[in-house]
């Protein structure tokens, strides 16, 4: 049966790799990014060295890393989501829901055959392009990488599990773009994507830690700054699983509900 | 219809047919008042959350690169306003390398109306004055925030550099979008340009290094959108050491552009092969 999965993942990392024009632009485009955001950092902490705990090496490394999760962990939504919808839209969302293979499950599987092709281009290239451009502090370790690596494979399932209930809202709101819109920001926001979470203020950024979009771009970011190292990495891994586990139930949960309201027009 | 047309005529028809063209999808999309309302309030709250990451970042200094948060409010306000407007105007351009893959943009051309024009106000969309409306409000406080001698010269740049930044990101958006006649799947590229272009003015030209500043003076002209005139109005001195004449050459630049993306999208419509099916 998990033969199944592994093949829609293999499918879906192959699908993804023929968008060769599109990936080339995607990468201009993190790389882009990636120049402007490490500049603003590297004069805030010219401004203020050491701020938030990070070094201005260390800042600037942030940014890179955060513009290799951005489409990775598709913090901006994507992904299944946009097959979803669409799906939603046509009706054809009945058909998988009869197919012999768990909904929930077969989406995951494309989004996991996803991510591990961006993080080869969209990730691996704007981090090798911005090492080139700016002095970063990457680690030499292996271990240190296969740590990040793990803790990038929960942020993907924390990220699905965000954009699996955004999309079931579908089933009750038929479309879901306002909702995808929102959840677009709040994740951007509270993810750390835009910013080091450490530099919120107070509540906000008690509030920021313990959201589960923390768990998609700070802290595997802060796996591979070497900040949680031990007990502490340990305790991280323990929150993005709480969280993987909690959304997907969830998520199953609201399918089912769904499930149970859907009328499908013959026709 | 041999003859033709005077160049005002044909301009007139073309504001026209974008006119009617956007109010039907403004109708359309108005019926729903009350999802549009939503959306609008949405996008507004959504864009005051970029300007939050700019005050957070001044909670920690009180100057980033030598400016302040109002002089860098004003630098943000102008940015955004000029691409929110040119997104409003011609953003759906966009949605060209699409067209051309499907083959919908054959129905343009043979509609009676300009291509460009029709392709400009396809699913025109209002809730795109959210970001305006958020821009204009950064930029009026800004403005009283700033501690400034305000001279009828210094007034009088602002809604100049404004109308100037919107024609400079019009034809930044229509230049770009042309790429897709023949790379269909490069949309993405031009986001680089737009977006990464409006961020980079958000901050202080002193953030950046001297080359990307030159780039933006001398390569694609993004720096007349609000840097160099900028420069005019907070009373600062140019990180470039230009002259002072680069400081009003706003609107030239703006022609120039306007001129270079009308003949990008000339050369594209002559390389366009329709798919044929």
């Amino acid at each position: 049966m998990a033969g199944v999965y592994v093949a829609v993942a293999c499918g879906a990392f192959r699908r993804y790799s023929t968008y060769r024009a599109a990936t080339v632009a995607g990468v201009v485009t993190n790389s882009v990014f990636g120049g402007i955001l490490a500049s603003t950092m590297l004069a805030l902490w010219h401004a203020r060295p050491g701020l938030g705990g990070y070094d201005a090496r260390q800042a600037v490394t942030y940014v890179w890393i955060s513009q290799a999760l951005l489409m990775t962990v598709a913090v901006w939504g994507g992904g299944f989501q946009d097959d979803v919808q669409a799906r939603f839209r046509s009706g054809d969302i009945a058909i998988d829901l009869y197919r012999p293979v768990d909904f929930q499950g077969w989406w995951l599987a494309t989004d996991l055959g996803r991510a591990g092709f961006q993080l080869l281009t969209r990730g691996a290239v704007p981090l090798v392009l911005g090492s080139l451009m700016f002095e970063l502090a990457l680690p030499l370790r292996p271990l240190v990488w296969a740590e990040f690596l793990l803790a990038v494979l929960l942020a993907v399932v924390v990220s699905f599990g965000v954009r699996f209930l955004v999309s079931v809202a579908g089933f009750w709101l038929h479309d879901s773009e306002g909702v995808r819109a929102a959840m677009t920001v709040l994740s951007m926001f509270f993810s750390g994507m835009l910013l080091p979470l450490a530099l919120f203020p107070g509540a906000l950024g008690e509030l920021a830690r313990v959201l589960p979009f923390s768990a998609m771009v700070q802290l595997p970011a802060d796996v591979l700054l070497q900040r949680r190292t031990g007990h502490s990495l340990v305790t991280l891994y323990a929150f993005q699983l709480a969280w993987a586990v909690a959304l997907l139930g969830l998520g199953r949960v609201a399918q089912a509900l769904a499930v149970r309201k859907m009328v499908v027009q013959g026709g | 219809m041999v003859e033709r047309e005077s160049l005002a005529a044909r301009a007139g028809w073309a504001v026209r047919s974008w006119w009617l063209i956007a109010g039907m999808w403004a109708r359309s999309m108005l019926t729903y008042r009350t999802s549009f309302l939503l959306g609008l309030a949405a996008n507004v709250l959504i864009t005051f959350l970029d300007f939050a990451v700019l005050i957070l970042m001044f909670r920690h200094t009180r100057q980033l690169a030598g400016w302040t948060l109002a002089e860098t409010g004003f630098l943000y306000g102008t940015s955004s306003v000029a691409l929110g407007g040119a997104n409003l105007l011609v953003g759906s351009v966009s949605g060209l390398g699409e067209r051309v893959r499907s083959g919908t943009l054959d129905t343009m051309l043979i509609r009676p109306a300009p291509a460009l024009a029709q392709l400009a106000a396809e699913r025109f969309s209002l809730r795109r004055l959210g970001r305006l409306v958020q821009a204009f409000v950064v930029l009026g406080w800004s403005l009283t925030a700033l501690d400034l001698r305000w001279t009828w010269d210094r007034v009088l740049m602002v809604p100049g550099l404004l109308l100037c930044g919107v024609v400079i990101f019009c034809a930044v958006l229509v230049g770009c979008s042309c790429v897709q006649f023949w790379w269909g799947d490069a949309a993405e590229l031009q986001n680089s340009v737009t977006y990464g272009g409006a961020t980079l003015l958000q901050y202080p030209p002193t953030v950046f290094a001297k080359e990307i500043v030159a780039g933006t003076v001398f390569g694609v002209p993004l720096a007349f959108v609000n840097w160099l005139p900028a420069l005019y109005v907070l009373d600062r001195p140019d990180p470039l050491g230009l002259p002072v004449a680069f400081e009003f050459a706003a609107p030239v630049v703006a022609v120039l552009c306007v001129l270079a993306a009308g003949l990008a999208w000339r050369t594209g419509l002559r390389a366009y092969r329709s798919t044929g099916s």
